[in-house]
């Protein structure tokens, strides 16, 4: 007979990070933590795509007391990178110069149109997975190669790592690298926020180490705990929380002990500033923050692409900006002062096959995963 | 997606063939208009059920065709000609016709097909056939020139005859929801065939009759089996919002109690993709009232096919046509799968 065989069916309830019943503990925590704090709403912020999908992607909001409200945050880098950056990309592309970028990035919408709407006129756009295809792809060709780079620190130590390797003559970087803890300076700040803890993500932290949001707490004292991305890592992360809010301690707490450590990758954080210089500039929806931006260091200029190609954006006056745009709240959206739920065209005009904004393009970004997870009606009567 | 915008889409795209709602809305927008209602006819083209059902003398005649187009032919666990026979006979069981399953067969070639793939695929129907108690009793041959087809496509029409006919819109609240084995091998068992993944283990395609399974549980459900389905392109998602809308009942699933082989989860947490919107081509959905539940899974289970076999849900009277995952830490809506994650997979 051809088929499976049956042997191999998983026993789920062994995996080591996938237990119901510790969630159901942490969960019970959550409530009792919640009653002790006493406030009707205690919002905390996560900057982090991945923690947005594994929270739709468990249900976990249905099980968080009605009190805790857990907000995403600036966390999704194909989301913040600023429209005038998209823009750059769309001129180079124009003027005859071959983009490579991640396959998030060619349907972010700039000002005028997004990379995708850019390749149907005629330019060339190469969807790439890593930095490396996109030197591998220089090497093959005399053409220029510009690598439109986006993405935190951690992806950012890997664009640093190539430029360092000495890639071919032929390849730039068009950088719109972020970088996440002067953002959270910014968003702790904002009235509307009222946030009252962070959780942070814990892959960045591999890199940056946990100790490098000390001086953060000091400063707007509020508590910070470095989260991992499985269900039990989210809700033990928001336990440790919801403890620092409940003791008004303000204190950096590591949950992710078994990937992160206070300094961090040394290595990499040496080679990401070798690099790149952090200085201030916009992301979409949030506003200037202050070293939020990474650009190519000088000593590295003959690869960086606003040094190389002159960059015009006025040739995009011509064209009007697309009208449902305007409708759009992707920036309020990820400053996270309003929800999906909030947006006219969440799940009508604006969808993953038809994204008016960017927040509904990547698989970090709010919308695209609350309208793959069914948005988040109210489950918690249910059965 | 909303049926409205699928409506307005003047050409047709890969996800109107994808089991999902856009097809839904091709299907009842375009296709199901105008048609007159056949004599005898107890489940027609309105009822959008897995095949049709027409009373002839004392017996209800079920009907169903299908057509196939897989890439690549030749897949881990099966090819073109075991999916046809499998795909048609399964409709057909889950209508309720397990007996003695008549099919017909149309090919369509392309100039330059290889004669010695064709006489493989002839076997494999004709030994699926066997397995199944089915056979072939005519057929029609086309040829098409080179580059106006990719490769074979098949048509199977299938008749059985039953006694009664199950419905997928007969689950009423307090329901139990069955399904038959693992969930997810078609899919990612051709995905990785079509995208030469190498992964850990093998994934290997269900893709089988299970119209002895069928009858296996409906002996021992009897009338207490209230709706079947087969859970194929669109997956289990599909097949319960189908199956819940229809009935007018909303269906709880529990995540941690569906079957999956490791093979298929490690696949879908590396591709991000949910074996529940993936097609199974040997799996059935089976609701069942609570009180026969355990009978039907005990009969399910003593079979080959059904080892697996699980109680992974329950209908309830409200969130009517939603599907609500309780995923062991927390609950959210299930959703359909929208666009085409896999186009050919059948």
């Amino acid at each position: 007979m051809i088929g499976p065989s049956q042997e191999n069916v998983s026993d789920v309830g062994q995996v080591k990070f996938r237990d119901p019943a510790k969630a159901r503990a942490l969960s019970a925590a959550l409530a009792r933590l919640t009653r002790e704090i006493g406030r009707d709403t205690i919002s905390v912020m996560h900057v982090c795509g991945s923690h947005e999908q594994a929270i739709a992607r468990f249900g976990l909001r249905a099980v968080f007391p009605p009190a805790l409200n857990v907000i995403m945050g600036p966390g999704c880098p194909v989301c913040i990178t600023d429209v005038p950056e998209v823009d750059e990309g769309v001129v180079l592309a124009r003027q005859g110069v071959r983009i490579a970028t991640y396959g998030d990035m060619v349907r972010v919408p700039g000002s005028a149109m997004s990379l995708a709407d850019a390749q149907a006129d005629g330019a060339r756009i190469d969807v790439v997975y890593s930095v490396s295809q996109a030197v591998d792809l220089a090497r093959k060709t005399d053409e220029e190669v510009v690598f439109f780079a986006t993405g935190f620190e951690t992806t950012a130590v890997a664009t640093a790592a190539a430029i360092l390797a000495g890639p071919p003559k032929n390849f730039s970087v068009l950088s719109a690298h972020k970088y996440i803890p002067p953002v959270m300076e910014i968003v702790a700040e904002m009235p509307e926020t009222r946030v009252e803890g962070f959780l942070a993500a814990g892959h960045a932290a591999t890199i940056t180490g946990w100790g490098i949001f000390e001086r953060f707490v000091e400063r707007h004292g509020l508590p910070v705990v470095v989260a991992g991305f499985e269900p039990l890592d989210i809700l033990a992360g928001l336990v440790k929380l919801l403890e620092l809010i409940r003791e008004g301690r303000p204190a950096v707490a590591n949950m992710y002990p078994r990937c992160v450590t206070r300094e961090g990758n040394l290595r990499a954080q040496e080679q990401l500033f070798k690099v790149f210089r952090p200085v201030g500039g916009c992301w979409r929806g949030i506003a200037h923050v202050p070293n939020g931006n990474l650009r190519l260091r000088d000593e590295f200029a003959s690869f960086d692409a606003r040094q190389r190609f002159r960059i015009d954006l006025t040739t995009l006056w011509d064209f009007a900006p697309p009208a449902l745009a305007q409708r759009c709240i992707c920036g309020d959206i990820m400053a996270g002062i309003a929800s999906p739920n909030d947006c006219e065209l969440f799940s009508k005009e604006c969808v993953p096959e038809r994204p008016v904004g960017a927040c509904m393009v990547s698989n970090e970004g709010t919308c695209k995963i609350w309208h793959e997870y069914g948005g988040h009606p109210n489950l918690a009567g249910v059965l | 997606m909303t049926t409205r915008a699928v409506l307005l889409d003047e050409r047709i795209t890969l996800k109107h063939g994808a089991g999902g709602r856009a097809m839904r809305a091709l299907i009842e927008n375009v296709f199901a208009r105008g048609f007159p209602k056949a004599a005898g006819e107890e489940v027609g083209l309105a009822a959008m059920d897995d095949g049709a059902a027409l009373r002839v003398g004392g017996k209800l005649l079920v009907i169903t065709t299908d057509s196939h187009v897989i890439h690549p032919v030749f897949f881990p666990g099966g090819d073109i000609g075991r999916l046809a026979v499998a795909g048609t006979v399964n409709d057909l069981a889950v209508m309720g016709a397990t007996d003695a399953p008549v099919l017909t067969c149309a090919v369509i070639l392309e100039e330059g097909y290889p004669r010695s793939d064709l006489e493989r695929i002839q076997k494999s129907l004709r030994e699926t056939c066997l397995e199944a108690g089915a056979t072939v009793v005519t057929g029609d041959t086309k040829v098409m020139g080179k580059g106006e087809l990719d490769g074979i496509v098949l048509n199977t029409t299938g008749v059985a005859v039953t006694e009664r006919v199950v419905s997928d819109a007969g689950l009423r609240p307090g329901d139990r929801i069955l399904v038959t084995g693992t969930v997810g091998d078609h899919g990612f068992a051709v995905l990785a065939a079509r995208r030469g993944l190498e992964l850990e283990g093998r994934l290997v395609s269900d893709v089988a009759p299970i119209n002895g399974l069928v009858r296996v549980a409906l002996a021992a459900g009897g009338a207490a089996v209230s709706a079947m389905k087969d859970a194929t392109r669109g997956g289990v998602a599909s097949a319960l919002h189908e199956m819940a809308s229809k009935s007018g009942v909303g269906i709880v699933l529990e995540e941690m109690q569906v079957p999956m082989r490791d093979e298929v989860r490690a696949a879908s947490e590396l591709l991000g993709i949910d074996p529940l919107h993936v097609a199974n081509e040997g799996k059935a959905i089976i609701g069942v009232r609570p009180e026969a539940a355990d009978r039907v899974l005990d009969a399910l289970r003593a079979h080959p096919l059904g080892r697996d076999a699980a109680i992974i849900g329950k209908c309830i009277g409200d969130h009517v046509g939603s599907v609500i995952l309780d995923t062991g830490f927390g609950r959210r809506l299930l959703t359909e799968p929208e666009g085409e994650l896999l186009p050919r997979i059948c």
